[in-house]
């Protein structure tokens, strides 16, 4: 495996600026997620690596050695799609042992069988090598997918929204079927999605972007706790952080300059008010989600959602008061505050 | 506005199975949800509705009419799909007028209605914009527009949402329900994915392999699985199973897990010796000195606020959603604890819901986990 660096890399397609000045470096063996919506530049920034676009600025640094020119096929990663690309006409041992067959990669009969078993146990569709691919259920076909990119030993994984065609419950467990493998064979991967859970999740350190720049680099806590704006506070926590104006808790005592309180679940106490007591909230209404329970409350024409312990006696209607417990405080510009 | 009613549904295609005996009632207003996993006959279910499949055998009333074997166009429904097709040409006036133009409504009544239904969705703003340029979220809204303005009696929905970032998704999801709250027309909505499903449904069928398992509302779902399908398919991440054995009895209140005494809600029936399981939902587990089960941390997902932790025990992995604040480390050796009143109990074999005190208590809240984090 290979560690990996892009440095003040930029790409435009027209009069749109898809990547700008993008430095970040990815360690041997780490998993890197790359997260924001559609649009952000994700996915130009992983082609970037990949060979599949040219940067009109900047390099592309593999494994120290300058990759910025090199065509895709001379770099050596593996990219993983969100639509697996199966040969539907081939055995699943067909499909993976597909890539070692190629052309000038001389690998011997004996060779490519050991390594496609190899994969498939690491994978857990051993049992399925002699299906055709069209015979396997969704998550067997991404494995597969998977798999044709594990065969080849490369010194990069590339993957783009690779569990998003996925339900719930196979992205789930998916998700830490990827984080074991990437362990186990100390796999470098860069992975793009706009999906926070798998974010948080998988990754060794997360990059956040916006608009083609990225934002902000750090451990999933480290951007959960300690964003650096509050567009990357928005992108993490569920219920969503309440991003609310200083003014509504104008009782709590905020520091001078602060023009956003960011307020997730831990940094609020919320309590039954008493008779008579002012700068109090009301509840809206309590949404059972089943594992959690969202409380929605109305404050001075502002709502906001926190998490309730079932059994709360809390009932819509109820006046509430909320104090602040070390909230995430930015200013004017939306940039974070010391606290 | 209507009620829908499906009796006793059978659909075969050739030798398979696709809907096994599917009973149910929306009644007038209701959001009602389809959820099950891909193959499970939820879809078929919908497209019998909706006229698009006929049934081998049951049937199907629209506010008491059987319209079982009616075309679809006379159903006065109005069906909404994943892949929203617009026709790129038009505009969004044009879009959302077109069922009525084709309907051959007055042109004024077109103009009225189309205005009416672009405020409901909240995208006035947009209707003599080309549907071409629109952003994900807003061509939804117009497919929703189209779905709307006809006023059928009732709307079908398959997996909408099902093509939308998550972020996108989620705003949607609260949009769809907020919309469904303001025009209160009935809606039967197919997904497979649990969170919609509980985010939105009054009322929800779980559906597997071609069966309805548990139909009710979303909390008792939740709380009082049917079966262990139902308790493995809701909740992210699913119920805790562990299997143990023994033969169970009426009054009994503690079960066997290898070595370890566990407490249960009083078992109020009397179920055969076999491989049974034990259902935890991840909340309702938590470390604990005088825990009943030992364990060791296996591995840690950090969610933010909470996080998930995996605990090999001897009656296998277990996971339990903890606060993030609490200080757990893998390799670390702990107990753990479990809200004894919310357990569940399923019978070897058929997989069905044991009956016990949490299946015959009154819906309602039960204690809150006082100090559960220590």
């Amino acid at each position: 495996m290979a560690d990996i660096a892009l440095e003040s890399v930029s790409k435009r397609f027209r009069d749109v600026a898809a990547v700008t000045d993008l430095t970040l470096s990815i360690a041997d063996g780490e998993f890197v997620v790359l997260l924001g919506p559609t649009g952000a530049g994700k996915t130009t920034t992983l082609r970037l690596v990949a060979g599949l676009e040219q940067p009109d600025t900047g390099r592309v640094l593999i494994a120290g050695q300058d990759a910025t020119r090199l065509p895709a096929a001379a770099r050596d990663v593996a990219f993983v799609f969100q639509q697996y690309s199966l040969y539907p006409h081939l055995s699943v041992f067909d499909n993976l042992a597909f890539p070692l067959r190629a052309p000038g990669r001389r690998i011997d009969k004996q060779a490519i069988e050991a390594r496609v078993r190899e994969v498939a146990t690491l994978l857990r569709i051993d049992a399925k090598l002699a299906n055709r691919a069209t015979e396997l259920s969704g998550g067997q076909m991404q494995r597969v997918a998977i798999g044709r990119a594990l065969v080849r030993e490369p010194q990069l994984f590339l993957m783009d929204e690779p569990l998003s065609s996925l339900d719930a419950k196979l992205r789930a467990e998916l998700r830490i079927e990827l984080k074991r493998i990437q362990r186990e064979l100390g796999a470098t991967i860069l992975y793009v999605t706009h999906d926070q859970i798998e974010a948080m999740t998988m990754a060794d350190r997360i990059g956040v972007m916006d608009h083609g720049r990225l934002v902000q680099v750090g451990t999933p806590r480290e951007i959960f706790e300690s964003p650096v704006n509050t567009y990357v506070a928005a992108r993490l926590g569920q219920p969503p952080i309440n991003l609310l104006p200083a003014v509504a808790f104008a009782h709590c005592a905020l520091p001078a300059g602060v023009a956003t309180v960011g307020a997730r679940t831990e940094h609020l106490l919320v309590r039954k008010a008493a008779n008579g007591e002012a700068n109090t909230g009301r509840v809206h209404r309590i949404e059972h989600l089943g594992d959690q329970d969202h409380l929605h409350i109305e404050l001075g024409g502002h709502s906001l959602v926190t998490l309730v312990e079932p059994g709360s006696d809390l009932a819509p209607g109820d006046a509430v008061s909320l104090d602040l417990d070390n909230p995430l405080l930015f200013d004017a510009a939306g940039q974070r505050m010391a606290a | 506005m209507a009620t829908i009613s499906v009796q006793e549904l059978v659909k075969n295609f050739g030798t398979f199975q696709a809907v096994r005996n599917a009973s149910f009632a929306v009644p007038d207003g209701t959001f009602f949800v389809m959820l099950g996993p891909s193959g499970c006959g939820k879809t078929t279910t919908l497209r019998m509705i909706a006229g698009l499949e006929l049934p081998t055998s049951g049937r199907i009333l629209l506010d008491g009419e059987d319209v079982t074997f009616k075309r679809a166009s006379r159903r006065d429904i109005a069906f909404v799909f994943q892949l929203f097709a617009l026709y790129p040409h038009m505009n969004v006036h044009a879009n959302i007028a077109y069922p009525l133009v084709s309907e051959g409504v007055a042109r004024s009544d077109v103009r009225l209605r189309v205005e009416e239904a672009a405020r409901t969705l909240r995208i006035a703003h947009l209707l003599d914009r080309s549907v071409s340029g629109l952003s994900s979220g807003d061509r939804q809204r117009v497919a929703l527009g189209r779905a709307i303005v006809r006023k059928p009696k009732a709307f079908l929905m398959d997996e909408p949402l099902g093509a939308l970032d998550t972020e996108l998704r989620e705003a949607m999801i609260a949009e769809l329900r907020a919309l469904h709250d303001r025009i209160g027309a009935t809606t039967v909505y197919v997904t497979h994915d649990q969170m919609e499903a509980m985010a939105m449904a009054d009322s929800i069928a779980v559906m597997n392999n071609g069966v309805i398992e548990q139909l009710g509302p979303p909390q008792e779902i939740y709380d009082r699985p049917a079966s262990a399908f139902v308790a493995d398919f809701i909740g992210s991440p699913p119920m805790n199973l562990l299997p143990f054995t023994g033969r169970l009895s009426a009054g009994q209140r503690r079960v066997h897990l290898g070595g370890s005494a566990l407490d249960v809600p009083e078992i109020l029936e009397a179920v055969a010796e076999g491989e049974h399981l034990l259902g935890a939902r991840p909340e309702h587990v938590w470390i604990d000195a005088d825990g009943a089960l030992p364990g060791e941390i296996f591995g840690l997902e950090y969610l933010g606020t909470t996080q998930i932790a995996t605990i090999e025990t001897e009656a296998g992995m277990v996971k339990a959603r903890l606060s993030s604040k609490q200080r757990v480390t893998v390799g670390e050796t702990v107990r753990l604890g479990f809200d004894t009143d919310r357990l569940s109990l399923f019978a070897a074999g058929s997989r069905r819901a044991i009956e016990t005190a949490l299946r015959h208590r009154r819906p309602g809240r039960t204690r809150a986990r006082e100090g559960a984090h220590g």
